[in-house]
């Protein structure tokens, strides 16, 4: 057990807990925010995307001692009021299906757009292709980032 | 107009009642109307007023509907609302869905599987709605003592327009809760549809993006623990010793044990299959927790033999069936499969003389296709909550099949069935997984146990390793053509380890003077279940892609050669128990053929086509492939769609752009394959599963519009797109892929750039 500082959607939180613990964990389990998903604990689905500092990190496999100090962003932070351009398209596309992925494929999706406000069908493909959706809502995926980008742009 | 008797339904509907406000369970977050935008967020009515089972009413004009199925992203939880909303004719934007709980006095039919759900609900749905309508009427006509066949309504307002009177339905909700039930209704003509054939965005959408807690995984009690299993690593194994002791002197571990999930004189049903029925079970306070734990047991596994075990018969019996003992290997099942396919097997049918048409046929076809096991791999792994104490259970998350999975918890707790409250959650991902409901008696057998509330999870390689698996298959195919290139007859004969995926009445049976349909099964202790679109999602693919191939053989354009053959079907059916129109499966060829501008050749892209009837509904797929890099990728696919009324045209839409996406990436990508009895895959390094780069870049839709009572949409798009897939990369390389996942073959030929 080790007493970790992290800030979390702008609230700093500090921990007394098995620094091994993988940030998802510390979410789901001791901070209640259930909203970034477990899918397959190795980095390979992308259902628990969360940012650091700003960046897409898969939360499975990071241990919480290595964001000490840093500042992460989970699904329920993206937004105050879930209003975030690309929750926005996500709804007016009507993405979801089962819904599971699509907290991870958000996430991604809204890091993606900061770095590259732009994007090509192409570079949203490679960027989105470590996040996994079982229920193949990829084409629609791709239109909602074309319409989160169109409408940051404005 | 149809009028339906509501004394069908009478048994399953609550006796009218007033209810005050607060009496119903109320989910979080529920005043959130459908519209799921903030703004819309609903005043909350001062007394609900419950007309059926189905609804209740606010005093203020707020409309509570039960969603009575599983929701498992094939997006019920909008889509059946939608139906009662109709006939009840309310304002959609007035309207709060909740998830109902596992009632069979009030439903019929909890279940989510078949693609039935709207199927099955379509009229009970309608009949609930237009209930409460009438019931109103008649309130209002009382109130205004004027004749209740002059009352109208309209958007959740009654009228009544000679006098000029007017009213909500929460004004009259009241009255009406104690009007009687009246015997029959009105069902309204397709033509005054408002809500039904228009699109509604996902009920939940909102409480999505926004990450809020909706599955089984994210429910959580005060005191829960947490629980995690670890089975046998492969088929054919059992726990021969296990040495918890480290383990369970690890911070915050609270036991580890052993568990049985059925008792040994249990007759399972059919929901409770299950390899593993021994499990060693870690408990503690925090998931990470309990999975470093579980990595410190030490576990023997050793082979067991052949035994039975007893299932459950329709008839209220019981039967055993042999779980074989043995270590199973992929290699030896591929040589196994085809040495059966080259025997003859059981003749399911049979239509004229096939062996003499074969003798004096001008030419003669014959292929052979083959699919491995696949995973289900729902996104959220098994979990179940389970909170069981000396007088009830209280079971939560996610489970397809509510109705069974109750009784099996009944018996394996010892508590009568009304002590076993199922309560679902949304679930991420079904396919045919959750059928299988182990997970959940596992969740209450530790719960009982502990005498705690415990939620238990599976790890991605638990869930992937613990079977129910699509089974392996291998169809052989013939087909006869005479001198003038026409089809005299076709023989199927299909197996699989350890089920056959044949349908001996479907297309083309029927279309073919003679015809011949034989089965085979190989008995495996590798357990297999229902995975989207059972057996059509492996033999729809093999008889498309073969009838493919005959068509070119018969130099005829694929399209016409299937038409030919359903105009036979229509106008000289050879057999009676045809399973399929041919009208319908020709609209949707007919349908697609006009949206891809079929026959139009376009360099560097190369078209498959192919269509299938299953689970009562019709499609057809045009493929349009490119080359990528020197590799085949998915540009277009069009889609054409025969499944009577649409209910909701986004979310059908969406599903079958999703069953389109996931018929191409497991034919193309997926397997699950054994050494001695255990997978080389569990996770999705080795697994895989089609990611954005590999999807198709874009998917046209298109439906067959008519007024045919609705059916579903869940599995019927998977099964075809396999077949026009493997036709587009035909003619991408000149090659014929006859074994899945195609990948394989296309990573080893060289293909056309
Ligand atoms: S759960 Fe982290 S990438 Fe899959
Ligand atoms: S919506 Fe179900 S996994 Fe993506």
């Amino acid at each position: 057990m080790a007493a970790i500082n992290i800030t979390v959607n702008g609230k700093m939180q500090v921990l007394d807990i098995d620094p091994t613990t993988p940030v998802l964990w510390v979410l789901r389990d001791h901070l209640d925010l259930v909203g970034t998903k477990f899918g397959c604990g190795m980095a390979m689905c992308g259902a628990c995307t969360i940012h650091i500092d700003g960046v897409a990190t898969r939360s499975c496999v990071l241990p919480v001692s290595e964001v000490a100090d840093k500042s992460i962003t989970t699904i329920e932070g993206l937004s105050e009021k879930g209003d975030h351009p690309v929750q926005k398209a996500w709804l007016e596309h009507d993405v979801p299906q089962c819904g599971y992925c699509q907290a991870g494929q958000v996430m991604n999706a809204a890091s993606l757009l900061k770095d590259n406000p732009n994007p090509t069908d192409e570079e949203i493909e490679t960027a989105m292709s470590g996040n996994i959706c079982r229920c193949g809502t990829y084409v629609r995926i791709k239109a909602a980032i074309k319409t989160a980008a169109n409408s940051s742009n404005q | 107009m149809t009028i339906v008797k509501t004394t069908i339904g009478r048994r399953s509907f609550l006796k009218a009642s007033a209810l005050a406000g607060g009496g119903m369970i109320l989910g979080f977050n529920w005043l959130m109307s459908a519209c799921s935008k903030p703004e819309d967020v609903l005043a909350l009515p001062k007394e609900w007023f419950e007309l059926n089972g189905f609804l209740k009413i606010g005093d203020n004009g707020v409309v509570t509907i039960m969603s009575p199925n599983p929701e498992i992203g094939q997006n019920v939880k909008t889509s059946m609302p939608m139906i009662v909303a109709e006939e009840l004719d309310v304002d959609w934007k007035r309207v709060i869905v909740e998830q109902a709980p596992l009632n069979t006095d009030i439903f019929t039919r909890q279940l989510a599987g078949g693609s039935q759900s709207i199927r099955q609900g379509w009229t009970s749905l309608r009949t609930a709605g237009a209930t409460a309508r009438q019931m109103l009427r008649e309130a209002a006509a009382a109130a205004w003592q004027v004749p209740v066949n002059e009352i109208t309504t309209e958007a959740g307002m009654l009228h009544h327009k000679a006098s000029n009177k007017s009213a909500g339905f929460g004004e009259m909700a009241s009255a009406a809760a104690s009007v009687e039930i009246p015997k029959e209704v009105t069902l309204k003509d397709a033509k005054d549809f408002k809500i039904i054939g228009t699109p509604r965005t996902n009920v939940d959408g909102q409480k999505i993006v926004t990450g809020q807690p909706l599955f089984g995984l994210d429910y959580k009690q005060e005191g829960m623990l947490i629980a995690m299993i670890a089975h046998a690593p492969g088929f054919g194994l059992k726990l021969k010793s296990m040495d918890g002791a480290e383990a369970k002197s690890m911070p915050g571990i609270k036991d580890v044990f052993t568990i049985k999930t059925y008792e040994d004189d249990y007759a399972r049903q059919w929901s409770d299959v299950s390899a593993f029925p021994e499990l060693v079970v870690v408990v503690g306070n925090t998931t990470w927790e309990v999975m470093k734990a579980r990595k410190a047991l030490k576990l023997e596994w050793e082979p067991f033999g052949d035994h039975n075990e007893s299932y459950s018969t329709f008839q209220g019996g019981s039967e055993d069936k042999k779980v074989p003992g043995g270590l199973e290997n992929s290699n030896k099942h591929t040589q196994l499969m085809a040495s059966l396919a080259a025997q003859k097997g059981k003749v399911v049918r049979k239509d004229g003389d096939p062996d003499a048409a074969f003798k004096k046929a001008a030419k003669v076809i014959e292929r052979s296709y083959t699919a491995p096991f696949l995973a289900h791999n729902t996104m959220e792994p098994m979990n179940f909550f389970a909170d069981v104490t000396t007088d009830k259970a209280v079971l939560v998350g996610p489970v397809q099949t509510p109705e069974f999975m109750e009784k099996s918890a009944s018996a394996r707790l010892g508590l009568p069935l009304e002590k076993i409250d199922i309560q679902m959650t949304r679930m991420g991902g079904g396919f045919g997984r959750r059928l299988y409901g182990h997970f959940l008696v596992e969740a209450a057998v530790i719960s009982q146990k502990m005498q705690a509330p415990v939620k238990l999870i599976y790890s991605r390689e638990d869930d992937m390793t613990f079977g129910t698996y699509r089974p392996a298959y291998h169809a052989m195919y013939r087909a006869a053509l005479d001198e003038n290139n026409n089809l005299i007859a076709f023989h199927v004969r299909a197996g699989g380890i350890p089920e056959s995926p044949l349908f001996a009445n479907r297309f083309p049976a029927g279309s073919v003077t003679n015809y011949l349909a034989e089965e085979w099964s190989q008995e495996s202790n590798i357990t297999v279940g229902a995975f989207r679109a059972p057996r059509s999602n492996f033999i729809a693919g093999a008889e498309q892609a073969f009838l493919d191939e005959v068509a070119e053989t018969a130099g005829k354009d694929p399209i016409d050669f299937r038409l030919e053959l359903l105009e036979r079907a229509k106008s000289n059916p050879v057999g009676e128990k045809n399973d399929y129109e041919p009208d319908r499966y020709a609209g949707v060829l007919e349908l697609v053929r006009e949206k891809s501008n079929w026959g139009q050749e376009t360099p560097g892209v190369y078209r498959g086509v192919s269509a299938y009837f299953c689970h009562n509904s019709y499609v057809a797929h045009v493929v349009d492939l490119m080359m990528e890099n020197g590799k085949p990728r998915v540009e277009k696919v069009h889609c054409a769609v025969d499944c009577g009324i649409v209910v909701n045209p986004i979310a059908a839409t969406n599903l079958i752009e999703g069953g389109s996406v996931d018929g191409i990436g497991h034919s193309m990508f997926s397997n699950i394959t054994f050494k001695d009895g255990v997978p080389d895959q569990s996770n999705f390094d080795k697994y895989r599963l089609i990611r954005h780069r590999e999807a198709p870049k874009s998917i046209e839709v298109h439906f067959v519009k008519n007024d045919i009572d609705p059916t579903g949409l869940g599995e019927p798009p998977f099964p075809p797109v396999v077949g026009a897939l493997a036709n587009a990369l035909y003619k991408s390389n000149g090659k014929r892929f006859y074994s899945q996942p195609f990948i394989k073959d296309i990573e080893t030929s060289s293909m056309r750039m």
